[in-house]
């Protein structure tokens, strides 16, 4: 297990690393720099000015230095906000962000999983279909077409919740079910197939023969069967939810990381939009070892390999 | 009782056994893979309809190409600016060109003095150009995106799966770390990064969405042509001598097939939606070109006042989206025969 | 005087399928006599599953019963509902699959899946009932057994898991006990491994087996009495030695034919398949594969006939009117046996008498 965790650590590293590597590469291929937003300057001008961001040095000690300055929390100066450092932009955004995708994910993974059970245990049935037709819809519309509807009919029109901006829990409700809505209908079409599967095994028959009522069948086999391979989605939500972010920040106004990643977009700041490229990437990186590890913990098959018969 | 034991000498004789051969027979009449996969999507009404909706959308939107064209939709009328829905017929109150103004139902069209016989079904947008025209229009253009960059995805995919599948070991291995690499970068920001560097417009969207969601079908081809170089018919066709890519094409490709149309039928509406989304956060197509995203932008920047300039399109993509899940979940459920009940 | 536990008369089974009806049981009628084991023999398609999966009430949903009973304890149990059904299951009618692999959970510890039906059903306590598993896990002969309770499924063999399995049904103490076919999974020496426990269990904890199985040798060594199943029919019954030694149906004569003995030089076997229960025959089911087919075996079905108080064969052959056929040559083998066999029993009957006049002279 140890010597797995290692090689999984290291190939993430140079994961990491080559991403470092060719955005740098691509960013360089870019014109601008970060005085550009500000008048126009002498030659002499610019020359200190090169000067002074390093960008007269030789391009490979360019890279050193960007790739030194990452690993000491270093990601360079924003385009846009000159003399604001890359990094500060992100941490100072990245507690909305977080709080944003963590809510959503549990939103939509928890009511995810009790609608796909419910669909499973009566599967066939009206109940099942409408829940069919509820996850369909739920994945198929966009997340930003849902929060500008949320937003205009609930938060204006019926004024339960704020219309935009970041402030208490209350901020958090609309933009939360918007973003949560596509891995709420996901999670329960996985768990609906995935239940259906394990309601359909051998085991379960069995748990049938001892007399078990439908609950406990569900509640102590069923269940904890079902919940092992949803570990498997929480990368591809993360992703997710990190697109989903962007739009939806900026619908509500939140000061979040997505809602950067848009702006510096539009104005070219190539170091922000670098920074938090790897930001997202080591923070997907990270999360895919970890679920790998979870996955590793909570299946007793792989946590306790190996015959002792 | 007695009765019924009293039988005849003739009843002892023998009998001939000339129907056991026929005990063989199945009595249901056997169906080919396709058939029977046809006929299970038939029986699914959900899918039917999808289809049904999906190959409408196809032909009403690229057969607009001769009536709506650039020029049509850059040709903009000011005087028709913003007026909502007119249905010839229909008298529902924002159907039948009136809107809310406040409290109030006002005829937009007797207010901005158009011609009695003048109407728009979808209404017109802020340049006074038709909703519906646009729509249409958007639309093809949406599904052109996805259907290339899918097509792209696919030929990307599907070959270096049946590679990295087939050749197994050290090839395999190093291709599969290629893949982790890149699937370590959220596709969007890959998306961005490459429309950063190639300027937007069609052309790079797809090529860019077609790059960053390769890998999804690149693993599962791969999974499934490592189950299948196993099976004994292709052992038996190496024996025979065949050459790889031979197999690939005759053998390995025609069961890959499901696999592969029940991804494409997923991979679609992603690429609507990827589309959608960066046109809408404005880094993709962008005016005079529109697409559903582009329609969905300009539609949410009025949405109070004129909600009907959102909705159009946002139900047109809603309904594609809807319409290729369920045709995806329709084929999947016909092709994989353990999914019966 | 043996005493029923368990009824079943004229049971009729369909299953509603996409090609129309499949009459799956054809009116099946058998008993079940305390403390025997009754052995149900058959084809893979002749009903015995679906047979023992009536009787536990755990029939598919699209599976209906038209007809028939099954008595138990004074009360048909295909009127009950679901939820007394189960209060039955797993306390009183206890079942073990074929599949040793696959019919455990997984992700649960064995200990707790063998206390589960106490807990449930016998309303003890975890504590309780954890001890009590453990009693039982050691007495169906799994080594180590208090570190080994807390173990999963995955990391025992596929014997022990069979004896966990056999554990789990057991574990209530069961008026009845089926076992749906469960060494077919199994190698052959584990094979007797657990069939002899299975033996010693019965007697321990005093209860009644329905065995299924398809293979004669397991048979000869488990059961009391034994009905062969074809096309959803019984078509013999009697005891062990009747069916082995004295058997009268063709089809019974076909399955004995095709046990390979020592001195077989050839594998015999059925030709042939059993008939498509969505349109049974009308007469005799077996006439298509019957040598011994008579003209009347394709117009009726044939009723049961008497050959002992215990010994039942439903065949045209045994019509007093019938033709005396020669039966196959390994048929006529064992009949010498059984001639043997009724000679002794001749023998000892007659001692038994003396000694009963003596006893009473003195």
């Amino acid at each position: 297990m140890k010597k797995y965790l290692l090689k999984r650590v290291f190939y993430m590293a140079l994961t990491l690393f080559l991403v470092a590597t060719i955005t740098f590469f691509l960013m360089k291929l870019m014109p601008g720099t970060p005085y550009s937003n500000q008048e126009k300057m002498s030659p002499e001008q610019i020359a200190i000015m090169n000067q002074q961001y390093g960008l007269d040095k030789p391009i490979w000690m360019q890279y050193l230095l960007y790739i030194g300055g990452m690993l000491h929390g270093d990601l360079g100066t924003s385009f846009q906000f000159s003399n604001q450092p890359v990094s500060y932009l992100i941490s100072s955004r990245i507690g909305a962000s977080a709080q944003l995708g963590i809510q959503a994910m549990i939103f939509g993974v928890f009511f995810g999983v009790i609608f796909g059970s419910i669909a499973a245990i009566n599967r066939n049935t009206w109940v099942d279909t409408g829940l069919t037709i509820l996850s369909i819809i739920g994945k198929s519309v966009p997340n930003f077409v849902l929060a500008v509807l949320l937003q205009y009919y609930i938060a204006l029109k019926l004024g339960w919740f704020p219309i935009a901006d970041w402030g208490g829990f209350a901020y958090t409700v609309l933009p939360t079910i918007a973003l949560g809505v596509g891995p709420l209908a996901e999670t329960s079409r996985f768990m609906r197939t995935g239940m259906v599967d394990v309601l359909n095994s051998d085991y379960i028959e069995l748990a049938k023969a001892k007399g078990l009522s439908k609950f406990q069948i569900v509640y102590h086999h069923a269940l904890r069967n079902s919940l092992i391979p949803l570990v498997t989605l929480i990368g591809p939500y993360t992703v997710a939810l990190m697109t989903g972010s962007m739009v939806i920040e900026n619908i509500f106004s939140i000061p979040g990381i997505g809602e950067q990643f848009v702006k510096s977009i539009m104005t070219n700041d190539y170091p922000t939009i670098m920074g938090v490229t790897m930001l997202y990437s080591a923070g997907l990186v990270a999360v895919i070892l970890l679920t790998d590890i979870i996955y590793g913990i909570i299946d007793p098959r792989i946590r306790l390999a190996g015959n002792e018969g | 009782m007695e009765e019924k034991m009293k039988l005849q000498p003739k009843d002892f004789q023998a009998l001939e056994v000339k129907e056991e051969l026929d005990a063989e027979k199945i009595a249901a009449p056997s169906l080919t893979f396709t058939q029977d996969a046809w006929r299970r999507l038939k029986k699914n009404k959900g899918a039917v309809i999808s289809l049904f909706i999906v190959l409408i959308m196809i032909v009403v939107s690229f057969g607009s190409t001769p009536f709506i064209n650039r020029d049509t939709l850059v040709k903009s009328q000011p005087q028709y600016a913003n007026l909502p829905s007119k249905i010839p017929g229909v008298n529902i109150n924002g159907f039948n060109g009136k809107a809310k103004v406040g409290d109030v139902w006002v005829d937009k069209y007797a207010q901005a003095g158009v011609a009695k016989d003048k109407y728009f079904v979808m209404g017109t947008d802020y340049l006074g150009r038709s909703l519906a025209q646009r729509v249409v229009y958007g639309t093809k253009i949406s599904l052109i995106v996805a259907l290339v960059a899918t097509f792209f995805d696919l030929t990307i995919g599907v070959t270096y799966g049946i590679v990295s599948g087939w050749k197994g070991g050290r090839t395999d291995n190093v291709m599969q770390r290629i893949i982790e690499v890149i699937s370590s970068i959220p596709s969007l920001v890959i998306v961005v990064l490459m429309l950063l560097v190639f300027k937007p417009g069609i052309g790079s969207i797809i090529l860019a969405i077609a790059i960053s969601s390769w890998t999804t079908m690149a693993r599962m081809i791969r999974a499934e042509t490592l189950q299948l170089k196993s099976q004994e018919y292709v052992l038996a066709a190496r024996t025979l001598g065949q050459s790889p890519t031979k197999i690939a094409w005759k053998h390995l490709v025609p069961n890959l097939s499901s696999i592969i149309i029940i991804q494409t039928m997923y991979t679609i509406p992603a690429a609507i939606f990827f589309e959608a989304f960066l046109s809408f956060i404005g880094i993709g197509i962008s005016a005079p070109e529109t697409s559903l995203g582009v329609l969905l932008n300009e539609g949410q920047k009025n949405f109070q006042f004129l909600p009907y300039q959102m909705w159009y399109p946002a139900i047109v993509l809603c309904v594609l989206m809807i319409s290729f899940n369920l045709l995806g979940d329709g084929l999947r459920d016909a092709f994989d025969p353990k999914t019966r009940r | 005087m043996a005493e029923r536990i368990l009824d079943v008369k004229n049971l009729k089974i369909n299953f509603h399928t996409y090609a129309g009806d499949v009459k799956a049981i054809r009116d099946v009628s058998f008993h079940l006599n305390k403390g025997e084991t009754l052995a149900i023999v058959g084809e893979s398609g002749s009903g015995k599953s679906v047979t023992t999966k009536s009787i536990m009430g755990l029939l598919a949903s699209n599976a209906e019963v038209v007809g028939g009973s099954i008595m138990f304890q004074g009360q048909d149990l295909l009127k009950k509902s679901d939820k007394e059904m189960q209060k039955i299951r797993g306390k009183d009618i206890a079942m073990i699959f074929q599949d040793p692999m696959t019919s455990l959970d997984p992700t649960m510890k064995i200990g707790r899946q063998i206390a589960e039906p106490l807990m449930v059903h016998k309303n003890m306590d975890k504590k309780k009932a954890m001890a009590q598993a453990l009693e039982i896990l050691k007495l169906v002969g799994i080594t180590n057994a208090e570190k080994r309770f807390n173990n999963y499924p995955h990391q025992f063999s596929g014997g022990q898991r069979q004896r966990i399995v056999i554990a789990i049904a057991l574990v209530c103490y069961p008026e009845i006990l089926i076992a749906d076919e469960p060494t077919t999974a199994l190698d052959v020496t584990i094979q007797a491994q657990i069939l002899n426990l299975m033996k010693e269990l019965q007697e321990k904890i005093e209860t009644s087996i329905i065995f299924i199985t398809h293979d004669l040798g397991v048979v000869a060594g488990m059961a009391d009495r034994v009905a062969v199943m074809y096309a959803g029919q019984i078509v013999e019954y009697g005891t062990v030695d009747e069916i082995f030694y004295n058997p009268k149906h063709p089809y019974t004569w076909g399955l004995l034919n095709s046990m390979p003995t020592l001195s077989s030089t050839k594998l015999e076997a059925i030709p042939g398949t059993p008939p498509d229960l969505l349109d049974p025959p009308k007469g005799d089911p077996f006439a298509a594969r019957n040598p011994y087919a008579m003209q009347i075996d394709a117009q009726k079905q044939p009723p049961f006939f008497k050959v002992s108080n215990t010994h039942y064969a439903a065949t045209w052959l045994l019509h007093p009117d019938a033709p005396q056929i020669e039966p196959p040559a390994e048929i006529i083998r064992r009949a010498k046996i059984w001639r043997e066999i009724q000679e002794q029993e001749e023998v000892a009957k007659n001692r038994r008498a003396e000694a009963m006049k003596h006893a009473d002279v003195e």
